[in-house]
């Protein structure tokens, strides 16, 4: 569960967040959806604490993660995150890249790592990759791997910031169809995305940010047929 | 024209015998330099003011001030100051240690910048802690991005190790010109010198050529 209360964030004297407040329920399926700069991002960001709040506060599961006594590296071991622009280690093989953190963080062994590993590969169709360094993947191969990787860690809840955004057309399906998948397993999932049909078909809720604010939460059928603020009308109007 | 190599024929083995001087110096000065300058250039881009001040001011007058004058500072003055007795070998290592760490530091930090953040961030979120994160996922890729520049420094180091020869340490430079001492034929044992320099820096162009193809393998 994921509880953020009047989340504020500011760059200089920009407010990119102006008082956000929301729950994501175990099991739940969160989009974030909104024109550019509206503040999805950071948003997202700050629940790993990517992006160190302004004010407000987060709490994963138990932990306030805006509580500076907290571990964060123990929260983010259980939030799981995938780029936009995949950041795969570039001098790391694929099956290296998934098992680094758990044999390095959570000190699994090499052997169950790789297994582990392996499977995930498996989950995500690229089983035959795994010798291979990134610069050889397709952007829809990376961003899989990418999500490989995070899961590797067996993490309560993934975040997804434009997961798709950076993909050539006709990759962005595969990447979309692994991550349906895996809400299909009843992971709690939050992401950023501008895919509406993919919201639509998947999200439990749609959380619909403009200028820092967060101006519609319903679930996907009603907001998408029938927005009430005059902000998300447009906004709806503009891209469907 | 006054030109005979054969005169010096006798004496190149003595001068050939300069390489290990020569080696042992750079080797080990290029070590403490790498070491100190991965030290400094963590310190620059670290948190706490106090080391990144004292890595800088360090990077500062190493930078700042004759690397000969570092030489004889560290060989005549260090034994008036303290009573120790410090063998020119020593004081050899020691100031190209620290001259080229200061060198080094700021290439290994202008690495490190250079690493793309979503590295940084991929990392974070995966909960990797900060010292793993620079050895296993920042380091490797700042070092493939400046092996060139690296490998300028120790060419560099190699060359400028001849001047050890001013506190009398017998690497390839002295002993050339004590044969041309000896033999009235300081042009051909100098220049003889000079291509043994000259080869030992093709030979570490060779090594880095081969150590970046190597790195480059993930492209």
């Amino acid at each position: 569960m994921i509880k953020i209360q009047d989340l504020r964030k500011s760059y200089g004297k920009v407010e990119v967040l102006k008082g956000i407040s929301t729950t994501i329920q175990k099991g739940e399926i969160i989009a974030i959806i909104g024109p550019s700069g509206s503040g999805k991002s950071t948003f997202l960001r700050c629940i790993n604490l990517l992006e160190t709040p302004t004010s407000g506060h987060i709490w994963v599961n138990e932990a306030e993660v805006t509580n500076p006594k907290v571990n964060i590296m123990k929260v983010r071991e259980q939030v799981g995150m995938v780029f936009q622009q995949f950041n795969l280690f570039p001098h790391m093989t694929v099956l290296e890249n998934i098992t680094y953190a758990p044999i390095m963080v959570k000190g699994t062994s090499k052997k169950d790592a790789e297994l582990h590993g392996r499977e995930l590969l498996k989950k995500v169709g690229l089983s035959e990759k795994e010798g291979e360094h990134p610069v050889r993947l397709s952007g829809g191969q990376k961003q899989r791997v990418a999500i490989a990787r995070a899961l590797a860690m067996s993490p309560e809840m993934m975040l997804f910031d434009e997961p798709t955004s950076a993909l050539d057309p006709e990759m962005v399906k595969e990447v979309l169809e692994v991550i349906k998948s895996l809400a299909l397993t009843g992971m709690t999932m939050a992401i950023v995305t501008h895919e509406m049909g993919f919201a639509r078909e998947v999200a439990d809720r749609v959380l619909f940010l403009d200028d820092g604010q967060l101006v519609e939460d319903a679930p996907p059928a009603e907001f998408f047929s029938s927005p009430k603020s005059k902000r998300a009308q447009d906004f709806l109007e503009k891209i469907l | 024209m006054n030109l005979d190599f054969t005169q010096i024929v006798s004496s190149i083995p003595y001068i050939l015998q300069g390489i290990g001087v020569t080696l042992k110096i750079v080797g080990v000065a290029a070590l403490i330099g790498f070491t100190i300058g991965i030290l400094l250039a963590l310190c620059k881009i670290g948190r706490f003011k106090g080391l990144k001040w004292f890595a800088d001011i360090y990077t500062s007058i190493f930078r700042g001030t004759p690397l000969i004058l570092q030489l004889l500072l560290i060989y005549y003055g260090t034994p008036q100051l303290f009573d120790i007795k410090v063998t020119a070998y020593t004081a050899a290592v020691l100031a190209f240690g620290f001259n080229s760490g200061a060198y080094i530091s700021e290439i290994i930090r202008a690495g490190i910048l250079a690493v793309d953040k979503g590295q940084l961030e991929a990392s974070m979120a995966l909960g990797i802690p900060y010292k793993k994160m620079m050895k296993d996922i920042v380091l490797p890729q700042a070092l493939k991005n400046i092996l060139p520049a690296l490998m300028n420094e120790f060419i560099t180091l190699t060359k400028e190790s001849a001047i050890v020869t001013v506190i009398g340490v017998t690497d390839i430079m002295r002993r050339a010109y004590i044969v041309g001492g000896n033999t009235y034929r300081y042009f051909e044992s100098l220049i003889f010198a000079g291509v043994i320099y000259y080869l030992m820096v093709i030979v570490l162009t060779l090594i880095g050529k081969a150590v970046e193809r190597r790195m480059r393998r993930s492209d």
